[in-house]
């Protein structure tokens, strides 16, 4: 069996940064595998811009973006196979993977990356009733085939769910001669980034409705009409506010999901939370060896923090390949409590860690006027004032190598929302 | 004396931005995390401008479509112009990142740029 010192799954923006920060720390052997024809994952399809700003200093579409990784990558003359999927990976790191060109095939690996980013939540997933027409897409699959494919799903629009894909699919909609009429979304709050909101939706007079839902969906062959109504602090419908939309195309935009079907089969413990591997500040799972980056960990934002988030991942499974595991190290785990739904990462390792250490998180719901404080023990170590903070916008505190080496005792570290005074 | 409150679509922090004007004239910008915000406000309540991106097809090449942006920002009310006129456009591949596919998009001056590679097939 052919053997990798590390095997990255997936061909995004996570597993490109991790395969040139692997090869920049000295790992030699790197093989990355891809199920797409091209490299670059979903970037190749997000044509608007907006990314790069903090990777490259300027504003780049998706697909310059996938580019500049790619070069690198081509660069450093990495092996990776495309049109390939990976079908198993297993708790000894050999990964089961197939294509038209090897057939069914194994190969063996010191180290895992796993890169497979996210998935969007189905219609199945979300239990809208109502007929099932053709004309309903994943604003994602709309996105691929008006970009990339050069079709159009339809001429008139109803989104549901305000997540930044389905945003932008309004404005892409409506730049095309559709006519987007409404987006809905269940929730009070949008799940989508506040500047979508202004360039997507406000620039094109296209309503929003939060806290509103589709209850029905008409037509048998194609979509006729769908109905949208309020929903009420418990978000069930509120009879009487029922509104009934013609349109012939309802895109669904309500959230991504970490896709961790070969994580589960290697044994991965996920993140009921994140849906997502349970990681330590290396970013290495339960598993030794298998690491995890991008939105496969959680979903990000921006492309941005993919990659270095990525980079940290590469360093780290190149550490592991030449030095093997210091899981042995003392652990300290991150709890998320009042308004902080989860941290990635979830454990630290106070004598293993890099000098700083950003650990991510997403908050509850919207805060106004509240900081993020952090906790050594039941010690207030740092209180950062955050006018406001919502579910779709990704928070971040910095935890120092320094600071942790005081308290050689510290058992747990808490991050919270606390109200300002 | 007013003040306009606008969200920074400059990248995806999206800061909230606070802009103070007097007789038409911005005096003060606050909220912004970098320069590009207090430029994005200035712009956004004397002549909003934003940049345009969208997709062309391509003949001959690996992929049936290249997507493109405008070079620089255009006037906000060019916007559906612009979409208008990318409509027909065919290019011949190969393409590449920074080719000029349509010059002089609706009038505006700025030209349209490929933004993907696209190899011959």
């Amino acid at each position: 069996m052919k053997h990798y010192d590390l095997v990255i799954v997936g061909g995004g923006p996570a597993g490109l940064a991790a395969a040139v920060s692997a090869r920049d720390n000295g790992i030699e052997s790197i093989l990355i595998i891809e199920r797409d024809k091209e490299l670059g994952g979903i970037l190749n399809q997000c044509i608007h811009n907006g990314f790069g700003l903090h990777t490259f200093k300027e504003e780049l579409t998706g697909p310059e973006y996938a580019a500049r990784i790619v070069a690198q990558v081509l660069e450093r003359g990495i092996e990776y196979k495309l049109n390939t999927m990976v079908m198993d990976i297993s708790a000894d790191k050999k990964i089961t993977a197939m294509n038209r060109e090897d057939g069914m095939f194994e190969v063996e690996a010191t180290a895992v990356i796993l890169a497979m980013g996210c998935r969007e939540r189905s219609r199945g997933a979300l239990n809208i009733p109502g007929y099932r027409p053709a004309g309903i897409f994943s604003a994602g699959t709309a996105q691929r085939l008006v970009n990339m494919e050069g079709y159009m799903p339809g001429r008139e629009v109803v989104i549901l769910g305000s997540g930044d894909i389905g945003l932008i699919m309004a404005r892409r909609m409506t730049l095309e001669g559709a006519k987007v009429k409404v987006v809905a979304e269940l929730m009070p709050y949008s799940g989508g980034l506040k500047r979508n909101i202004v360039q997507c939706l406000d620039d094109f007079n296209i309503p929003l409705k939060l806290s509103h839902t589709v209850i029905d969906i008409e037509g048998k062959n194609r979509v006729e009409a769908v109905t949208i109504a309020e929903v009420g602090p418990d978000r069930k419908p509120i009879p009487g506010t029922e509104e009934r939309y013609t349109c012939d195309t309802l895109l669904l935009s309500c959230g991504l999901i970490p896709e961790n079907e070969l994580s589960k089969s290697a044994g991965v413990s996920l993140n009921p939370v994140t849906s997502g591997p349970v990681v330590n500040d290396s970013l290495e799972t339960n598993i030794d060896g298998i690491f995890a980056c991008g939105n496969v960990l959680h979903v990000h934002d921006l492309v941005d923090y993919v990659s270095q988030e990525a980079s940290t991942a590469g360093k780290n499974a190149a550490a592991y390949i030449k030095n093997g595991s210091s899981k042995d190290a003392k652990i300290v785990e991150i709890l998320p409590v009042d308004g902080v739904r989860y941290t990635v990462p979830k454990y630290v390792r106070p004598t293993e860690m890099d000098d700083t250490l950003t650990v991510r998180f997403r908050v509850g719901a919207v805060y106004k006027n509240c900081s993020i404080a952090t906790y050594f023990d039941d010690e207030l170590i740092n209180r950062r004032k955050r006018p406001v903070m919502a579910p779709g916008e990704m928070e971040q505190v910095i935890l120092d190598k320094k600071k942790l080496g005081e308290y050689p005792d510290l058992s747990k570290i808490t991050i919270k929302i606390e109200e300002n005074a | 004396m007013s003040t306009r409150e606008l969200t920074c679509i400059g990248c995806p922090l999206g800061c909230s931005l606070s802009v103070t004007l007097e007789n038409g004239e911005v005096t003060a910008v606050t909220g912004n995390t970098c320069p590009r915000g207090d430029a994005y406000a200035r712009k956004e309540v004397t002549n909003p401008t934003r940049i345009v991106t969208s997709t062309v097809r391509v003949k001959d090449g690996v992929s049936p479509m290249v997507n493109v942006k405008t070079a620089s920002d255009i006037p906000k009310d060019k916007i559906f112009d612009c979409a208008a006129a990318l409509r027909d456009v065919i290019v011949t591949a190969p393409v590449t990142i920074g080719d000029v596919v349509l010059a002089d998009v609706a009038g505006t001056g700025v030209d349209i740029v490929a933004a993907k590679n696209i190899a011959a097939c």
